[in-house]
């Protein structure tokens, strides 16, 4: 029973994490019709920058001002790179933010360093919340966990209530016709791709502490998102929150299970000596997005909640 | 309509032409691959010649997929490292068979099998994922490359778990006199395979099939018209661009004896990405001189400085924003160039390009050396040509920024002419 219980509310909060990160990339996909592989390390840059920050001032600040850093190198990277290459076609746009990645790496490398850097949760929010069990819930988990919320409240609120929502959903689907109409579509595209970086800026910076904030976090993230995203249906918000969640909560779950596939499989002559018995689940849960990544391909091509074709 | 034949039959190429343009670059190519070894070249010359053999044979295999059929992958070294991974099983079944099958074969044949190898995984995991194109099928490569990788550190007994397996490729009977001991033979052996892979491929692409994969590349919808499944193509041609990535990895298996799982990850993956961009998708040869030069660079500029791999990212992002051909497009515009009437005007564009260029390098190259030697905290002072650069110094900025800008002054000042003409 406790098991269920830490591995739901730890696999909720890491699921929040994943669809911070996704909803930028899936909003970025549906615009710009190009999957940002640089996105993991916009992620990555959001950590470093609230280290950084954190170091000179404090946690809530960086919390305010790492984003937006994120989200102003990310504008950058549209207007000055993106837009040049979108003329060469969607390969050379995925490519270029491979490239990208790859750079970013080896920057982040130059300015913090190849190992670790000692990003900690901040004082204020590092106790105790509340006892489960007998097993101590820190108050931090609960404090990602809002963030995340607000973050999708807001979100949704800009997307579906505002006059810029309403412009950014039609730019998606008719640009010309936006641009008709007198709006500056450019504009648009860049805000849009700025506010996706800002987002796994955002997630960098309530992440970057939970887990470790290394040079490595990128590209331990970023294939997951996309497993995320593709597996939610390409340009699908709902279909990306429900596959982060499932995502989020399938690999802490499995971590969480002792089990080796000898014991499962045992009734079919699977013995627990053998190379094969002898996995655990835990061991296998890296793997499982990227299972679940595949056999949806196969069975829904079109990923849970997408209506498009890719 | 006997116009349009006649018309057609004369713009079809000469013979002359079409030795010229489809004989005489393979027979010089096998010239070059005979004489290198009488410079007499060194034990680590040697052995970067035979991975450059091997990165030629897996970045044209790659470039089967990117450049001809469209495909975007990024888990191509799955194939090259399930092929090397059977063929070093195979070494050491000849290893310890005492005759019979095993017992009599030549190691020398181990390309054949990472051939088959790479095929077989080619034909079972492309078969889920060819059926989707575009941002889907790189989605789902990328995805298999990650399975596969975990899977492998999983299975100790196939994969050899961190250290990987290793073999004896001087184990069985010899093949044409070579023992493959000394490097010199290894060379023989990458060399022949090599002429063979490219020989191979290129052929490839004047079958049939070689023609629809680029035709379902440009319009798949046209290409179902006429009467093809572009499914279909793009399978087949992905159970062949997996064959030859696996018979690299036989050629693999042999040069260096060992395989880890490491060589399944996306690392090797993006690496074979990079180079075959780099050196020009759009050409046969382009993945050629890509797998030369990164090959060079991987293994010699490494030793310089610790920032190879950040050049090597600003070398192919510049690649991909402003030379989409890469550096078979230079090799061939240049070579066209100084054949066309105005190859004065031309020359005056290129040397004012190769400067605006070798400008920007020193700046970039100051402000990564500068920046590496500050971020390793050692004290240890940059001093090119005998000029001290420390990161705090004016005159390192200077020497920095003045080239860059200057740099992107020439570079837009030539473009923006070339726009006006």
């Amino acid at each position: 029973m406790e098991t269920i219980v830490f591995s739901l509310l730890n696999g909720v909060i890491y699921g929040l994490l994943l669809f911070m990160l996704s909803s930028g990339l899936t909003l970025i996909f549906s615009m710009m019709g190009v999957l940002n592989f640089a996105h993991a390390s916009f992620y990555m840059l959001g950590a470093y920058f609230a280290y950084t920050i954190m170091g000179v001032s404090s946690f809530w600040l960086a919390l305010f001002i790492a984003p937006v850093l994120v989200g102003v190198i990310g504008m950058g990277v549209e207007k000055w790179g993106l837009r040049r290459v979108h003329a060469n076609g969607h390969v050379a746009e995925l490519l270029f933010t491979f490239g990208l990645a790859y750079l970013i790496d080896e920057i982040v490398k130059i300015i913090w360093g190849r190992t670790s850097v000692n990003y900690q949760v901040p004082d204020s929010l590092n106790f105790t919340l509340f006892t489960l069990y007998g097993a101590d819930y820190p108050a931090y988990r609960i404090f990602m966990f809002f963030v995340a919320v607000a973050m999708l409240i807001f979100l949704w609120y800009m997307l579906k209530k505002t006059r810029i929502g309403l412009i950014i959903q039609a730019a998606l689907t008719h640009p010309h016709m936006v641009g008709h109409l007198g709006h500056n579509v450019p504009l648009v595209f860049m805000g849009v791709f700025g506010a996706g970086c800002a987002l796994a800026g955002l997630a960098g910076v309530i992440g970057g502490n939970y887990f470790i904030t290394d040079p490595a976090m990128a590209v331990q993230m970023g294939p997951i998102v996309f497993v995320v995203v593709v597996v939610g249906g390409l340009g699908s918000l709902e279909g990306a929150f429900i596959a982060a969640m499932l995502i989020g909560i399938l690999q802490t779950s499995a971590v969480s299970i002792n089990a080796s596939l000898a014991d499962i499989f045992g009734f079919l002559g699977l013995s627990p000596a053998s190379e094969v018995g002898e996995i655990t689940i835990s061991s296998m849960a890296p793997m499982l997005p990227f299972l679940l990544l595949v056999l949806i391909l196969i069975v829904k091509p079109t990923g849970l909640m997408g209506d498009r074709e890719v | 309509m006997t116009d349009m034949t006649t018309n057609s039959a004369a713009l079809a190429p000469s013979s002359g032409e079409k030795f010229r343009e489809r004989v005489l670059p393979f027979i010089l190519f096998g010239l070059v691959l005979i004489v290198i070894p009488f410079f007499g070249p060194s034990r680590t010359t040697m052995t970067l010649l035979n991975h450059i053999g091997i990165n030629i044979v897996f970045a044209l295999s790659f470039n089967m997929l990117l450049g001809r059929a469209g495909l975007l992958t990024f888990g191509h070294a799955v194939y090259l490292g399930l092929g090397g991974y059977f063929c070093v099983h195979i070494l050491n079944w000849i290893d310890a068979a005492d005759g019979g099958f095993w017992g009599n074969l030549p190691v020398f044949s181990m390309p054949v099998f990472g051939f088959a190898m790479g095929a077989l995984a080619g034909a079972v995991i492309g078969w889920p994922s060819c059926r989707r194109a575009g941002t889907a099928f790189a989605m789902i490569s990328l995805g298999v490359a990650e399975l596969m990788a975990a899977f492998a550190y999983m299975f100790d007994s196939l994969f050899g778990g961190e250290m990987g397996i290793s073999g004896d490729r001087m184990a069985g009977p010899e093949f044409l006199g070579l023992s493959l001991g000394p490097l010199e033979e290894v060379y023989w052996f990458i060399a022949f395979w090599t002429f063979l892979g490219v020989v191979a491929m290129y052929m490839f692409t004047r079958t049939p099939l070689g023609k629809l994969s680029e035709a379902t590349r440009d319009n798949p919808e046209r290409v179902q018209f006429i009467g093809y499944n572009p499914t279909r193509v793009r399978y087949l041609v992905f159970i062949f661009a997996g064959a030859f990535a696996g018979m690299a990895g036989g050629m693999s298996a042999v040069q260096d004896e060992i395989f880890t799982p490491e060589s399944l990850s996306l690392l090797p993956s993006g690496a074979i990405l990079i180079a075959a961009y780099v050196g020009g998708i759009r050409y046969f040869s382009g993945p050629i001189m890509g797998a030369i030069v990164m090959t060079y660079m991987g293994s010699n500029l490494s030793d310089y400085t610790a920032g190879w791999l950040l050049y090597l990212g600003i070398m192919f992002i510049c690649v991909v924003m402003f030379l989409p051909d890469g550096i078979a497009g230079i090799v061939f515009g240049f070579w066209r160039g100084i054949r066309s009437p105005d190859r004065g005007h031309l020359m005056g564009k290129w040397a004012q390009q190769l400067a605006g260029v070798f400008l920007l390098a020193i700046g970039i190259i100051v402000f990564v050396e500068v920046a590496f030697r500050w971020s390793e905290g050692y004290g240890e002072v940059w001093e090119p040509f005998g000029i001290a650069l420390p990161h705090d110094a004016i005159l390192t900025w200077i020497i920095g920024i003045i080239p860059f800008v200057a740099g992107v002054a020439v570079l837009r000042h030539v473009t923006r002419k070339q726009e006006e003409v």
